[in-house]
């Protein structure tokens, strides 16, 4: 039951060498044991999208996945999108846009879009909406994260306001 | 800078954290020596206990206890929760045991905590506690509970009934008598649980050496189950501290209200001498996490030859579950909100609130509104296709008008005062709205669309929400030496932004620099009383509290001023956290020079009349609820062969008063719109007929995902309310209570060339499909 076995992986760019459980997932492992807790979990079953991560750039349920499973792999974590001195042109348009509430669903929201706008750097609002339909947010309507996110496209495309305003 | 913070669109102070993983919720703190608390649950819907097997379970390594209702303190032995609001109309005052003892009244009634070294562990062990449970029978069906010699959902009551709620007003009689239609009808609602993303969550630790118990705990209310857990367990205050984590992941309601589980973690603790955390999975929350659910609504409705209400008659049976945690509130709420904007002169209304064997009823993002409202507006959907007159127009002629304002009703709100509606305009929100969806042209596109084969409907509803509740909400503000300023409030957030909100009214009323505050909320410690976030109160309670300690705030550093720069408070101005002569912008002292003059003089006396301490907390107590009012107008499109419906175009009109963040208050009438919809098509929590749930996890039961949620447009009138000095009023459920009655109004309406008249929510496409099926075979069309 408590077996465990050697992982190494990159999280968020730096390397981690660790023993885990074979039975642990990686959204445990990642919160509890390399103590990344911004990898939120609203379902552990599959459906909310809250502990979305990516896995070598593509997006991947961290609940759904053993820890096991990352070895060798590049993963990616909310934290690794930016800090709160250097937001990511996706953060900062979510601030800007007020694409969070409670917060809870947004880290998920973030980097499945990341993987989006890698793949699609011009999406249309029903492919953002599309995008985002394995992510359930039970705050904000979705709009504006659409919003957002249509906004984000702009900053990468033409580069992020100079200053952000505190009043829009 | 702007001139006033208030009405401006501020980003949220709250959100560099929540962007980045940096916010902590309650499952991102660790404490030293921590167990894991895992819940064994009950399987029945009832059944009696005939003991409880541990051994098994603590022979598992990791294993360190298995908490039954005998290991428990002796205060907590044998005890329920505590009835927060209580009221005379209870007959039967069941509420959750601390841990069941002999009888198990729900499919997920608390009857043990295992506590291991890893959560992983305490799973495994779960499985291992061995109870011995008798099955008995079981109330599934709230209109069969509410019948004579229906099996009991409690072992020792003899019916089902928890409490009759029985308003009336006006000659209902002679409403009838002189009534030239008679509307009458049966309607069904279903009303789904809250969901929040995070679940409910509970850490406490016993602290040793100063007897304190300390619980971080995911409430919307610390500050009633600081007091409630005090009394429970014979302490003072000073010996709990209740803190709620700087961010919780949502609430809509159930946080607000107390469960076993935040009593339970506590005692746990105790007796392992070690901290204990639990955190619900979302299995559970869906098994136990308190939900709204079924009503089963009659009525009649008179109305002149004009289309005027003479009276409104209903019975109502609610389900609330095996338990009244929250006493009656959803139906309380429900019966005195379902006049809603209009003028009706009689009223009837008798609700039986009857027991089940399925999870306890409490509020709901709505708190029972929206089926008031669903109710409402289907009879004048209804009541207008008999008269032959618009279902807008209906309404326009039956609006309580805004000269009319205050205007009372003639019924007793949950607060119990009357319900006074102050202020607002009624006709005039509707008329915005039915302006945004173009409603006046909507024929015109009915036609096309019809021939293209296309149905496509448009419904529209208005509402009154009472928001603002009392008895009031404290905030303290104080300036500190160095001139920041630190806001304290026992005001919970749960997403809604009160950080932002507060920092805007107390920039504008202490004339400090906005990036100078800090606003910190519910922890016990740092502010004495606190009531909580729920009833849309924060923004009309706390808010007033807020500009008043801060203009008691103010006061004291002009006087401070006024003596360092010798001259007179009239002379002076404040602005950007600076005192400064008028007209002489160089003459002045910044924040922090006044504070540190008026803080550090040892030995020295303060000046007679200056204050020593630039601090103030003010506990605003409204003298009564407020209204906030709005209309919504929805377009959809429905496919008659798939009974799929889509929302092509979604307009609201909305009133909360004065509006502090308008970026705010969008986005909560977005996020309630979007739980609404919920509500009308998808959300449904299903039971099988011996109370077991069958829908317990987000393929089974579904909540709208952004492809179904369309964009709002939206529409504001700011009509303050005179109860308090902002003339703010709550925004927080207004979305959600029209949505029902609008989207189902608009279904209709798609689907008039079948006859369709839709009694049961939330529609799901199979009942449609049935619906549409019945009105070919009535036309004798099957080909339509
Ligand atoms: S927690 Fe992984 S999808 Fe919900
Ligand atoms: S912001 Fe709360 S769930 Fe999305």
């Amino acid at each position: 039951m408590s077996e465990t076995w050697t992982i190494k992986c990159l999280i968020n760019e730096k390397p981690v060498e660790r023993e885990v459980s074979v039975r642990l997932t990686l959204a445990d492992f990642l919160r509890h044991e390399v103590g990344l807790t911004g990898t939120h979990l609203g379902c552990e079953h599959g459906v909310c999208g809250a502990c979305t991560v990516l896995l070598d750039g593509r997006s991947a349920r961290s609940c759904l996945t053993l820890a096991v499973q990352v070895d060798g792999m590049n993963v990616t974590t909310v934290e690794g999108l930016g800090d709160k001195t250097r937001l990511s042109p996706l953060q900062q348009a979510f601030m800007d846009e007020h694409g969070l509430q409670c917060g809870f669903c947004t880290p998920g929201m973030l980097t499945t879009l990341t993987e989006l706008l890698a793949n699609n750097p011009d999406p249309s609002e029903s492919e953002v909406r599309l995008a985002i339909s394995g992510n359930i947010c039970r705050c904000t309507g979705y709009e504006n994260i659409v919003k957002a996110t249509m906004t984000a496209v702009r900053y990468i495309r033409d580069g992020m306001p100079e200053s952000s305003e505190v009043v829009d | 800078m702007p001139s006033s913070w208030i009405g401006m669109k501020v980003k949220r102070v709250e959100d560099p954290a929540l962007l980045t993983g940096e916010g902590q919720y309650i499952d991102d703190i660790s404490r030293p020596g921590m167990l894991h608390a895992v819940a064994v649950r009950s399987p029945y819907a009832h059944a009696r206990i005939l003991g409880i097997d541990k051994s098994a379970a603590l022979e598992l390594p990791g294993v360190v206890a298995v908490v039954t209702h005998d290991d428990l303190p002796e205060q907590m032995k044998g005890q329920s929760i505590p009835m927060m609001v209580p009221h005379p109309v209870i007959t039967a005052d069941k509420r959750p045991q601390i841990l069941c003892r002999d009888e198990v009244c729900f499919v997920g009634d608390l009857v043990a905590m295992v506590l291991a070294e890893d959560r992983y562990v305490a799973e495994d062990a779960v499985a291992l506690v061995d109870v011995d449970y008798e099955e008995l029978d079981c109330a599934s069906w709230v209109k069969d509970a509410a019948e004579a010699g229906a099996p009991s959902a409690h072992a020792d009551l003899a019916t089902n009934i928890a409490a009759n709620i029985d308003l009336e007003y006006g000659e209902i009689d002679h409403a009838f008598a002189t009534a030239s239609h008679v509307i009458t009808e049966e309607i069904f609602q279903h009303r789904g649980s809250a969901h929040s993303m995070e679940t409910r969550g509970c850490i406490s630790e016993y602290d040793d050496a100063t007897g304190q118990t300390r619980i971080w705990v995911t409430s919307q209310s610390p500050h009633q189950f600081k007091g409630a857990f005090a009394d429970m367990m014979d302490l003072v205050d000073q010996d709990v501290h209740v803190i709620v984590p700087p961010d919780v992941g949502g609430g809509f309601g159930p946080k607000a209200v107390m469960w076993p589980e935040q009593f339970v973690i506590p005692a746990c603790a105790l007796i392992a001498g070690r901290p204990v955390k639990w955190i619900e999975d979302r299995r559970e929350h869906f098994m136990c996490a308190y939900q709204e659910r079924d009503q089963h609504w009659s009525g009649e409705l008179a109305l002149d030859a004009q289309g005027k209400i003479l009276g409104l008659r209903a019975r109502l049976i609610h389900d609330t579950g095996a338990y009244v945690p929250w006493g009656v509130v959803v139906p309380w709420i429900t019966c005195t909100t379902v006049p809603g904007p209009y003028v009706i002169p009689a009223y009837e209304m008798r609700c039986e609130v009857v027991f089940t064997n399925k999870v306890p009823v409490t509020p709901v993002r709505g708190a029972g509104r929206p089926q008031a409202a669903t109710f409402m507006e289907r009879m004048l959907d209804i009541g207008a296709d008999r008269v032959g007159i618009g279902r807008d127009e209906i309404r326009r002629r039956n609006f309580v008008q805004p000269e009319q304002m205050p205007y009372e009703v003639g019924l007793v709100f949950r607060d119990g005062k009357p319900v006074v509606y102050d202020s607002g305009d009624y006709p005039q929100c509707q008329a915005m709205v039915l302006e945004q969806a173009n409603f006046a042209e909507f024929g015109q596109r009915q036609r096309q669309a019809r021939s293209e084969g296309r149905y496509i409907g448009i419904g529209t509803a208005s509402y009154i929400e009472a928001t603002g509740l009392g008895p009031f909400e404290g905030v303290s503000v104080h300036v500190q030496r160095n001139g920041k300023v630190i806001v304290h409030t026992g005001a919970a957030p749960q997403g809604q932004g009160h950080q932002t909100m507060l920092a805007q009214v107390v920039a504008d009323s202490l004339g400090c620099s906005f990036k100078d505050i800090t606003v910190k909320v519910s922890d016990t410690t740092t502010i004495q009383r606190g009531v909580g976030t729920f009833a849309s109160r924060i923004t009309p309670n706390a808010a007033p509290s807020a500009h008043l300690a801060s203009n008691t705030v103010r006061e004291k550093i002009l006087k401070i001023a006024a003596h360092l720069l010798e001259t007179s408070v009239e002379d002076l101005e404040v602005e950007d956290s600076r005192v400064s002569v008028k007209g002489v912008p160089e003459h002045g002292k910044t924040f922090r020079d006044i504070a540190t003059f008026a803080g550090a003089m040892p030995g020295f006396a303060v000046p007679a009349g200056l204050d020593a301490v630039l601090e103030d907390t003010v506990y605003f107590a409204p003298e009564r609820a407020t209204y906030a009012n709005g209309a919504h107008c929805v377009e959809v499109e429905v496919d008659a062969e798939t009974g799929h419906v889509s929302i092509i175009k979604y307009s609201t009109a909305h009133d909360c008063g004065t509006i502090i963040n308008p970026l705010s208050v969008n986005a909560q009438v977005m996020g309630g719109v979007a739980h609404g919809i919920g509500n009308a098509l998808f959300e449904w929590m299903r039971y099988d007929d011996h109370a077991q749930p069958v829908t317990m996890n987000f393929g089974e039961y579904l909540l709208p995902t952004a492809p179904e949620v369309p964009n709002v447009d939206q529409s504001h009138m700011q009509s303050p309310t005179p109860l308090n000095p902002l003339g703010a009023k709550g925004a927080g459920e207004g979305g959600t209570i029209p949505a029902i009655a609008a989207i189902v109004s608009a279904i209709e309406s798609a689907l008039e060339p079948f006859g369709v008249c839709i009694r049961t929510v939330p529609v799901t496409p199979d009942a449609l499909l049935d619906l549409i099926d019945a009105g070919r075979q009535n036309a004798g069309r099957p080909d339509v």
